[in-house]
């Protein structure tokens, strides 16, 4: 019964009604639609701007800049452009981010074991952590972890003082910092070697495994190669490293590397509240491996650590992986909130400080959104690659 | 069925976007059609704009905007308030959500000219300053070099302090806050040497502190700030109401006209006060008002004296000298041009 | 003559036997539960203290708190400003019966045999926001208008939430059908809509809806403020309502598709009577959750200069006439939200077992 004999032995069928035209007609009309809506947004927008006397353009990138900034991760000063300040307040977004995933996920891993302990005691304070956390909102977290930690460290002059290497004051915690001298090459080059071999060896084992049932350590002489080699170069060399040791200059601490309380609040709370919720993901994705999986691995004579870390996580990682992204991007998305300590992050320098400085806001909020985009598409895109490599292969 | 529900509420939205009717009648008459001025200022700042216990606004700034309301409505109470933040402020006037913008805003040449608003006058004179810790044993801004500074975000404080540092070749590290709160909070926990914002801040923000005595105000000013309102350009009968009504403040006090006396007043036989008060003469008319709008700014909101002892005088938690914001004939340069 | 059997070695029953099971059963565990008493003990005392035995509850001012506890009295004296906003005292009858209708259509909800407990919740749905409409703004039936720059509190944080969440929905729902369409262009559409939307932090988006939107729209044409919040976070939550949804149409089995075709239905029809009311039942527990974090997510909102609970607590503890009552300020919104969110965490939680016994196969 095909539509030609139809056609044949029936009236033609009206054109509105051939589902092949309706759709067609459909989807022209909304393409029609969305692009008449954008349309009259891009006007609305441009009479708008050109009657209240707002310029257009990304010329002011280049002005200079003239306001400060605290952190910085790479050279910066009030006199560069405010394009300038985009990239400062972009690396300051990914520094907390990436720091947040790290802490989180571990942090999240640990409590969501703990909540399935055999331990009454701790299972239960891993439970008050979960639904304590989790029902607060993230914003009143960080004004907590700013204000109140920052209220019990000591002043720069009364710093507290870790073998004249380190010190700790209200202006942040601060380490000697390492200066490279000429044959650092070496100790790099031997790092870059380390780290290769490494992840060659890992693969060689896995497949031996697979082939032959033999455990290789491989973490073990992975983390012996990985420090060890490097370690060699450096003292083969003479230690190539001088250290920058912070001292008290005025009123605070010059030199080294400064770890600023506003990041770490942020740092903290972000990890914290990230992580009540990484647990229960954790906590759902081990519950979901059967219970004869345990069985069988503790029949095969396995302890119950080895148990957990060969059979449950590889097969807990799967129901795992999908939630833990829309937490990572969460945690970037929420890292937002420094503009309210006053850390120097993408919203608070680019979209708060030069926003105000300049007036672009349709320009600079646009940049914005473009770069939250890409960051959250990249994340996505890297965490389909492993949930590809941890998936089920059924055959 | 539903396909084409969807369409016309489609049709009809994007209809909606572009239909553009222009605005109507003048800022004046909308105002009166509504029944209410409203003000936008700030969410809290202490003695400027703050709601108290009731939930209504007090400070300068509100009372500066109740002046207009009594103008035109004869009742302070016709106003209404929008909180707004340093960012949307102009947006939110520029869009007419707002009718004046009484929101602590710093008059400028840019923002006069390139926004499409106007500076109606100033309510107060203000200028950047430092509150510093008593410990750190300073006593002027030039021994600042290499301090940690805690600012709260606005607009020209942050230039100010890095045009300042720059020209007297020191180094600072500024910690940008959105609120005045936690700039305090900050600043008290010790993460600041010092703290920047406008003078009259530093008092109001000082007087938060645990021990208020453990923080001293330096005597330099390093900026101009003069505050005032601000209206939409191009409606210049609603530029001109706004702008004498603080200017009627300024010559009552000049003239001797309290909330107090203003009844007695109005049996004046002095010319400029018969004239202010709408008992001769049309000034109202002129302005679009009633005759007597002058009587009723000062009866229900005060002259410009008390409006400032009132919210930021000594005796209120600010406790600031009149200083420059004194009439011209006591030694400041708050000065009016004359009812006539 | 049988023996009675004997009973278990006394270390292995009552409350001996459980904590040797639970509390030590290896040395590590013994570690552990002696570590978390000792850590349980060293922050419970203080913290009582703190909050109640050191604590002032009654007084006039701020020179009555002088212990070393919270200053409850400052919550005290405040809490109808953190309720209601600038909220008229005479007209905050209004919001009260919103606050009873919001609790008689809620809370038989967690009574599982309270009858026709489902119609008390589609009143939720449907006539609350109704009565809301017409209660809380005024302005009909003689009623006196109250602008919303004079709403705020509690009651700010939950309409933002409430109409948040309801409007999303058939926005969702619509983005959902959208991405799962045959026709490509609708889920471009669809997808583009929803990542974009999802892939911003809410501060942009509020950031623009309350700055930029006017920019947007054309001349004359304006909303108010908080309106403008609000459709900033109904278009960003329609997107992250549109995923759950789209959970719960890929939960319905093939065959219930299959079925409404061969039964001749069309896609509008099959959709609405088969399988929308099956996806949507199965997504309650989500568009629990969602709620709950764009009830938390409200909070944002004093970043553009709206009082929500959080924006009114911390606009008054600037007030010179109170010293450090910060922390009872924040611990106060703290619970709030907590008490909010946790109620509703159990209910979803509790939601979720059921339809998860009922689809097992």
């Amino acid at each position: 019964m095909t539509n030609s004999k139809m056609n044949v032995e029936h009236p033609r069928s009206r054109p509105w009604n051939d589902p092949k035209v309706r759709t067609l007609a459909f989807q022209t009309i909304a393409i029609a639609a969305v692009f008449w809506f954008g349309w009259a947004l891009f006007q609305n927008t441009l009479n708008n701007m050109e009657s209240r006397g707002i310029s257009t353009g990304f010329g002011f990138l280049d002005q200079s800049a003239g306001f400060g900034i605290i952190m910085s991760l790479i050279p910066y000063d009030a006199t560069m452009s405010y394009g300038r300040t985009f990239w400062v307040g972009l690396l300051n977004t990914l520094l907390v981010s990436a720091m947040g995933v790290v802490t989180a996920t571990v942090l999240g891993f640990i409590i969501g074991v703990a909540r399935l302990s055999s331990n009454w005691v701790v299972s239960k304070l891993a439970l008050v952590y979960v639904e304590t956390i989790r029902n607060i909102p993230l914003l009143l977290q960080i004004f907590f972890w700013y204000f109140a930690v920052l209220r019990s460290l000591p002043s720069p002059r009364m710093s507290v003082d870790m073998g004249g290497l380190v010190f700790l004051n209200n202006r942040g915690l601060y380490l000697p910092d390492p200066i490279a001298e000429p044959g650092f090459g070496w100790v790099t080059a031997a790092a870059v070697i380390a780290i290769t071999a490494t992840v060659v060896m890992q693969r060689w084992a896995k497949k031996r495994q697979l082939k032959t049932g033999q455990l290789f350590p491989s973490f073990r002489v992975g983390l012996a190669v990985v420090v060890g080699l490097p370690l060699l170069a450096y003292l083969a060399t003479g230690g190539p490293v001088s250290w920058e040791i912070p001292a008290l200059q005025g009123f605070n601490f010059g030199g080294g590397i400064t770890i600023i309380p506003e990041l770490a609040a942020l740092w903290v709370a972000l990890s914290l509240y990230t992580a009540s919720f990484i647990a229960e993901i954790v906590r759902s994705g081990i519950l979901s491996v059967s219970h004869g999986q345990t069985e069988a691995a503790g029949a095969l004579g396995l302890r119950s650590g080895l148990t957990l870390r060969l059979v449950v996580i590889p097969q807990a990682m799967r129901v795992i992986i999908p939630p833990l992204t829309s937490q990572y991007l969460n945690l970037v998305k929420n890292s937002s909130l420094a503009t309210a300590i006053g850390y120097p992050d993408l919203v608070a320098v680019f979209m708060g400080t030069t926003l105000n400085q300049t007036g672009q806001a349709v320009e600079v909020v646009a940049i914005t959104m473009a770069v939250y985009l890409t960051i959250s598409l990249v994340i996505s895109f890297f965490m389909n690659i492993y949930n590809r490599a941890v998936a089920l292969q059924e055959r | 069925m539903k396909k084409r529900t969807s369409l016309a509420a489609i049709t009809a939205l994007t209809g909606a976007m572009l239909a553009s009717n222009a605005m109507a009648a003048t800022t004046l008459e909308s105002v009166k059609e509504k029944g209410h001025v409203q003000c936008g200022v700030t969410s809290g700042l202490p003695g400027f704009s703050q709601p108290d216990e009731k939930g209504s606004w007090t400070g300068i700034d509100v009372d500066t905007c109740r002046a207009v309301a009594a103008a035109v409505f004869g009742s302070g109470q016709s106003a209404e308030f929008t909180p707004l933040t340093a960012k949307e402020r102009f947006t939110a006037l520029q869009s007419g959500e707002i009718d004046v913008l009484t929101r602590n805003t710093t008059w400028t040449l840019t923002r006069d000219t390139s926004l499409g608003l106007n500076f109606t006058g100033v309510n107060y004179y203000d200028g950047q300053g430092f509150l510093v810790n008593k410990k750190l044993g300073v006593d002027m801004a030039s021994q600042l070099d290499g301090a940690t500074v805690c600012i709260q975000a606005g607009t020209t404080t942050e230039l100010n302090l890095a045009d300042y540092f720059r020209t007297k070749g020191m180094k600072f590290n500024p910690i940008v806050f959105d609120t005045s709160e936690q700039t305090v909070q900050g600043f008290a926990a010790g993460r600041c040497d010092m703290l920047t914002s406008d003078r009259s801040q530093l008092a109001a923000l000082r007087s938060k502190l645990n021990d208020p005595s453990s923080a001293k105000i330096l005597p330099e000013t390093i900026s101009k700030e003069p505050l005032g309102p601000v209206v939409r350009q191009g409606d210049d009968q609603w530029f001109n109401v706004v702008k004498w009504a603080l200017f009627v403040q300024i010559n009552a006090e000049e003239l001797g006209i309290t909330q107090a006396n203003v009844d007695d007043m109005k049996k004046s036989d002095n010319p400029s006060i018969q004239r202010l008060l709408g008992t001769t003469g049309d000034m109202g008319e002129k302005l679009g008002l009633s005759a007597d709008f002058g009587y009723n700014i000062i009866k229900q909101v005060g002259n410009y004296g008390e409006m400032y002892n009132r919210n930021v005088g000594p005796g209120t938690p600010l406790d600031l000298e009149r200083g420059i914001n004194a009439l011209w004939t006591e030694g400041g340069i708050m000065y009016a041009p004359p009812v006539r | 003559m049988p023996r009675p059997s004997e009973l278990p070695p006394i270390k292995e029953i009552g409350a001996i036997g459980w904590m040797r099971k639970h509390l030590f059963s290896s040395w590590y565990n013994t570690v552990l539960t002696l570590v978390s008493v000792y850590l349980i003990v060293t922050l419970i005392g203080p913290l009582l203290n703190w909050v109640v035995f050191e604590a002032t509850f009654a007084g006039s001012s701020s020179s009555d708190c002088k212990g070393e506890g919270a200053c409850w009295l400052f919550i005290g004296q405040r809490l109808n400003f953190f309720i209601y906003g600038f909220y008229p005292d005479a007209l905050q009858w209004r919001v009260d019966v919103m606050f009873g209708l919001l609790a008689v259509a809620f809370a038989p909800q967690f009574m599982e045999r309270f009858p026709a407990r489902k119609y008390f919740g589609l009143f939720g749905m449907t006539g609350l926001p109704l009565i809301g409409y017409f209660l809380i703004p005024g302005g009909w039936f003689g009623l006196e208008e109250v602008q919303s720059s004079k709403w705020g509190g509690l009651m700010l944080t939950l309409i933002l939430a409430y109409v948040g969440i309801l409007a999303a929905l058939p926005l969702g729902t619509v983005l959902a059908l959208g991405r799962r369409s045959d026709m490509p262009v609708i889920r471009g559409i669809c997808v583009v809509f929803i990542e974009v939307w999802r892939a911003v932090p809410l501060i942009t988006v509020l950031f623009m809806a309350s700055v930029m939107l006017p920019l947007f729209l054309p001349e004359g044409m304006n909303f108010e403020k908080l309106m403008r919040a609000l459709i900033g976070i109904i278009l960003w939550q329609s997107a992250y309502m549109a995923e759950v949804v789209r959970g719960g149409l890929q939960a319905i089995p093939k065959g219930q598709y299959e079925a409404a075709s061969a039964l001749g239905l069309g896609y509008w029809k099959k959709m609405g009577l088969i399988v929308l009311p099956q996806a949507l039942t199965l997504v309650i527990p989500g568009i629990v959750n969602t709620f709950i974090a764009l009830f938390k997510d409200t909070t944002l909102v004093l970043i553009i200069g709206l009082f929500d609970i959080l924006g009114a607590v911390q606009s008054t503890i600037t007030d010179p006439a109170w010293q450090n009552v910060a922390i009872e300020g924040y611990v106060f919104v703290a619970f709030c939200f907590w008490v909010f969110c946790f109620g509703m965490s159990r209910y979803s939680q509790n939601l979720e077992r059921k339809l998860d016994t009922g689809h097992k196969t």
